[in-house]
């Protein structure tokens, strides 16, 4: 459980944290450290067995009927990754409560950054690759949050979206190497692709997965030509860059590449990707990196190039390869993490990040100084630092792959090159920074920062300094353990040492020293050769222009389908309804009738067929009159109402009939609002295309049904109709199933009820309509609104009514009847009282406002669910189990009834909301109208 | 009788569609009300048809018709009512705010 609860604790520290924030600052930083130290606390188990080289793996059932469970995992990388993002984010969030000013929320950035200490977590613990790929996500999301953080400024919100787009992308491409990989392996679990390499290696599609892995790999860790982002993500608050950019967000690239070492690597589609790219990016990111006079944005392309020397050298494959570098991920993560928080104190302290300006701060704050220079004399690998160490590895490892390969030489000359510019860029760093004259017209006067705002600078520049001076005593171990973790092997034989005589690669680090400080000499004339030639090959150009396209073709298609009219976008959707129908049946190939006998025809059922047909056609030709449309279609749904007491649905044939009364009733008081006749609108050429349409569609549906209904079929009813009466105790299985079998579902739909009536509530409210003075063919509407005889007659109905609605309720589960149709009639009479005798006499008599009707109809329905609880049976689900019960009978069915009880307060409030208020509408109307033309006459 | 009633789903089918193509919001609430009832039967028939075999238990009958499309199609009518409801109150809706009834009509400010 501990992994699970370590990964889980930021992510319910995360509110908590901004909770506290209004208590003030001090408060939300112990609190943000607190949650951090807690999730170390719950790693501490595992640790103190990771540290023996033996794998924790944890797993909690999550939906074992699919076959999926959260598993968690912690081995040498996952206890060296947890690690950097614990021990940095505790740093971070020491730091960044001096940087930040007292304008910013701080409880929103440490709750954003909990959110993302979860996510990386998530991803570095992860023992399936799912559960991966949805932390991995989750890293995206939380590092949009963290990079827009700033949203009021523009470039924030860009460079948050960018990001976003490129890490977004990049992560389905994941999602379809992941899903490829668990095809090929059979399993999602990472110890069982991890020991499937030969498998993986030697499988058809092992490039699609290798390429589609790497894609997001790729363009998590700013891999060329991936790598424009990360400058823009510079826009972040530099804790945010300090924890992103150097130990977490970009570094789940390549521990992704760490992690799968041993399923995917080994191939020369491997290192010719991985290596290529790799060394790809870390050349482009060098040269850059020199010409950028943006402090940060410095850092962020020598980030790049640092990134594309890890992915290098794991594309290179060899153990040895692999240990350098795992070594390179801690050092770059503790040199860089330190120089944005050095660089993060420069611009606090001067206003602005710009090195032009920057110049001379030795004066102002030496001890800042110092440490930065420490750092960035690790970033250009010089002795005695730790970049030296891993860099040189590297470079030994570039020379022996040289030996095997033609054009070899190119290799090694193309990482001195790099590690040329990589000298020249810390140099400016330092030299431009700290001494190079005089500051010119800073905004404000530096001093050295608060002490405690140095402290996290001081931590990771001894550590920096520790490795590189003692790296036998200090980093050796964990490199092994972290080693054979990821070679899921033994740890190949490496000496960590200063001094390995005069080989190449010692002099490839001089030739580095020497040339990188010669070139930064000669910058000069390199910056105005830059100047003049900036932003000819600039990749967010390329980044734009497709986002544009991709937008412009969004647009043009939408613009197509959807040209903001209702009849063309039905056309399209009816058009593609009907190819897709007929690309299917033609596709299937099977013949359109099956062996199912037919019932024969009687003739009564055949005249009210016909009859139907005739209603059916008469209310389409006759739609322009839209009154007697009204009735004819009231006569389609009484057909259709005889249609289900002919084929055994009496509670549907109940169920349609009292729908129909009160959809007539809705429409006509509808009608009264809107014109009668409906003008002739479109071309005859067009209403013979409708035409076409509509018939291609009564075919294809009619074919459809004919060719379900010819063929025989199974059921799964006989489940409900065994069980009934002895599990459900009523006769009618039509109302057991909607109130018990699957009463959730009439819940849910219930819901859908209420809703309805409370958005059309809602949308009556403020409308104002004006009706008409005159009927149809012109004639004042009759003075005579409530004919005596009417009206009485429907009083003296109205308990008659009551007393069948309840009756029906009562019988509903054994006989035909119910909530539902119960439900209708009770509103079928009260509309009739409000019809026959004006709804302002009604009104005086009957509660108007139906809303507590219906909350009390799903609060019973919700309440009866719940109570099954307190059985110890789940919510609603009144299955076979309820046969069990200790109290059988009686109670089983009160407790079906009252959900019953709750859908028929449901359906009669719902339905009395939507028509009392069009009804009371239509009465203000109509008074003003009938006065009007009173009036007139 | 099921080639009868696969016609007349086809017939319901059909009127509804095209009522739904019209341009005025009163005949597309027309042909959306066709259209729901040719789908309710279409549900209904899901289950095959049967005369005279109501799945009411203790009726002493031969057999029993499925009763599973029939629960379905019974809430399913009432949120087609739900949903009729909603439609020829946006009709309204707009007419009020538009000064039009033509399901296409523009905001004239």
């Amino acid at each position: 459980m501990s992994l699970f609860l370590a990964v889980l604790t930021p992510f319910l520290g995360a509110p908590l944290v901004a909770y506290l924030a209004a208590r003030g600052r001090a408060q939300a930083a112990w609190a943000a450290g607190g949650v951090t130290l807690l999730a170390f606390l719950q790693l501490l188990p595992a640790f103190m067995v990771g540290v023996s080289g033996a794998t924790t793996i944890e797993r909690l059932h999550w939906i074992p009927s699919a076959g999926l469970d959260l598993a968690f995992r912690l081995d040498g990388l996952g206890l060296l990754f947890a690690g950097l993002i614990l021990g940095i984010g505790l740093l971070v969030i020491l730091y960044a409560l001096y940087y930040l000013s007292e304008r910013d929320s701080l409880g929103r950035l440490y709750a954003y950054l909990l959110l993302f200490m979860g996510s990386m977590l998530g991803v570095v613990l992860s023992e399936n690759l799912i559960q991966l790929l949805i932390f991995w996500e989750l890293t995206s999301l939380s590092s949009f949050l963290l990079i827009g953080y700033w949203r009021y400024r523009e470039d924030a919100r860009t460079g948050a979206r960018m990001a976003l787009a490129i890490t977004g992308a990049g992560g389905l491409a994941l999602l379809g190497g992941i899903l490829l990989l668990g095809e090929i392996v059979g399993s999602y679990e990472l110890s069982a692709v991890l020991a499937a390499g030969d498998l993986i290696r030697g499988h058809e599609l092992y490039r699609p997965t290798l390429i589609l892995i790497l894609l997001g790999a790729f363009a998590k860790s700013a891999q060329f030509p991936f790598h424009f982002w990360l400058p823009h993500a510079m826009a972040a608050p530099t804790p945010v860059s300090a924890y992103l950019h150097s130990a977490t967000m970009v570094k789940a690239g390549v521990f992704l590449l760490a992690r799968l070492f041993p399923a995917l690597s080994g191939t020369w589609e491997w290192t010719l990707l991985v290596g290529g790219i790799g060394l790809t990016t870390l050349l482009v990111g060098a040269v850059i990196a020199l010409f950028k006079h943006d402090l940060k944005g410095l850092l962020a392309y020598s980030t790049i190039s640092h990134l594309g020397l890890i992915t290098a050298l794991f594309g290179i494959g060899t153990p040895l390869a692999a240990v350098a570098g795992v070594f390179h991920i801690i050092n770059h993560a503790t040199f860089k993490a330190g120089l944005f928080m050095a660089a993060g104190i420069i611009d606090h302290e001067c206003g602005t990040r710009d090195m032009r300006r920057i110049n001379g701060l030795w004066k102002f704050m030496p001890y800042t100084a110092t440490l930065a220079m420490v750092a960035a004399a690790a970033m250009a690998g010089v002795p005695l630092f730790n970049g030296f160490l891993s860099k040189e590895m590297f470079f030994a490892e570039a020379v022996d792959l040289a030996d095997s390969m033609s054009f070899g030489w190119l290799l090694p000359a193309a990482v001195t090159f790099a590690g040329v510019f990589a000298v020249a860029y810390s140099l400016r760093f330092i030299h431009d920074v700290f001494f190079n004259g005089d500051p010119i017209d800073l905004p404000r006067t530096p001093h050295e920062p608060p002490r405690w705002m140095k402290v996290p600078v001081e931590i990771l520049v001894a550590l920096c300094l520790l490795v590189g001076i003692l790296p036998a005593l200090t980093v050796a171990p964990l490199l092994s353990l972290v080693a054979a973790a990821v070679l899921q092997a033994p740890p190949p034989e490496f000496d960590l040492a200063l001094w390995h005589g005069f080989s190449p690669a010692l002099w490839m680090s001089v030739i580095a020293l020497a040339g990188g400080t010669l070139l930064y000499a000669g910058r000069k004339p390199l910056f105005a050769w830059h100047a003049r030639n900036e932003g000819r090959l600039d990749a967010k150009r390329i980044y734009q222009r497709l986002l544009g396209a991709l937008l412009a073709a969004a647009v043009g298609v939408t613009r197509v389908l959807d040209n903001a009219s209702l009849q063309r976008m039905l056309v399209v959707f009816m058009l593609a309804a009907l190819g897709l129908g007929l690309a299917g049946w033609l596709g299937s190939g099977s013949p359109l009738s099956g062996a199912r006998a037919s019932l024969p025809v009687d003739p009564v059922s055949g005249l009210a067929a016909l009859a139907m047909v005739i209603a059916t056609v008469a209310t389409v030709a006759l739609h322009r009159q839209r009154f007697l449309a009204l009735v004819l279609i009231g006569s389609v749904g009484l057909l259709v109402s005889l249609t289900f007491v002919k084929f055994s649905a009496p509670d549907l044939a109940l169920t349609q009939l009292s729908v129909e009364v009160v959809t007539v009733i809705l429409l006509l008081l509808a009608l009264y609002f809107l014109p009668h006749y409906s003008p002739v609108e479109s071309s005859a050429a067009r209403r013979l295309r409708d035409a076409g349409i509509a018939g291609l569609a009564g075919l294809g549906v009619a074919a459809l049904a004919w060719a379900v209904l010819s063929r025989p079929f199974s059921s799964i009813s006989g489940y409900y109709l065994t069980h009934s009466v002895p599990g459900g105790g009523g006769g009618n299985v039509v109302n057991v199933i909607l109130v018990d079998f699957r009463g959730f579902d009439t819940l849910g739909e219930i819901t859908v009820l209420a809703l309805a009536g409370l958005a059309i509530y809602a949308m009556l409210s403020n409308l104002r309509l004006q009706g008409h003075p005159r009927d149809a063919d012109g004639r004042a509407w009759d003075g005579d609104l409530h004919p005596a005889i009417m009206a009485s007659l429907t009083r003296l109905l109205l308990p008659l009514a009551l007393l069948v609605s309840v009756f029906i309720l009562l019988r509903g589960h054994n006989l035909p009847g119910g909530g539902f149709i119960a439900g209708l009639v009770t509103a079928v009479a009260l509309i009739m009282q409000y019809l026959a005798n004006g709804v302002a006499w009604t009104h005086a008599r009957l509660p108007a406002n139906m809303h507590p009707a219906i909350t009390a109809g799903l609060g019973i329905a919700t309440l009866t669910g719940l109570a099954s609880f307190y059985f110890d049976h789940p919510f609603l689900t009144s299955t076979f189990g309820h046969l069990h019960w200790p109290l059988v009978g009686d109670i089983h069915l009160a407790s079906a009834m009252a959900f019953d009880l709750g859908v028929y307060l449901v359906v009669v409030g719902a339905t009395l909301l939507i028509l009392i208020h069009l009804g009371l509408m239509h009465n203000a109307s109509h008074d003003a109208a009938a006065t009007s033309s009173g009036e007139a006459r | 009788m099921e080639a009868l009633l696969s016609a007349l789903i086809g017939v319901l089918t059909a009127g509804g569609v095209y009522l739904m193509l019209r341009g005025r919001s009163f005949p597309v609430v027309l042909g959306l009300t066709l259209l729901s009832y040719a789908v309710n039967l279409f549900l209904f028939a899901m289950g095959r048809l049967a005369i005279g075999q109501p799945p009411v238990i203790g009726t002493g009958l031969p057999g029993y018709t499925d009763p599973l499309p029939q629960a379905l199609v019974l809430t399913a009518i009432v949120i087609s009512f739900a949903m009729t409801a909603f439609v020829i109150m946006l009709a309204l809706k707009a007419r009020a705010e538009l000064g039009d009834d033509h399901v296409d009509a523009e905001h004239k400010p």
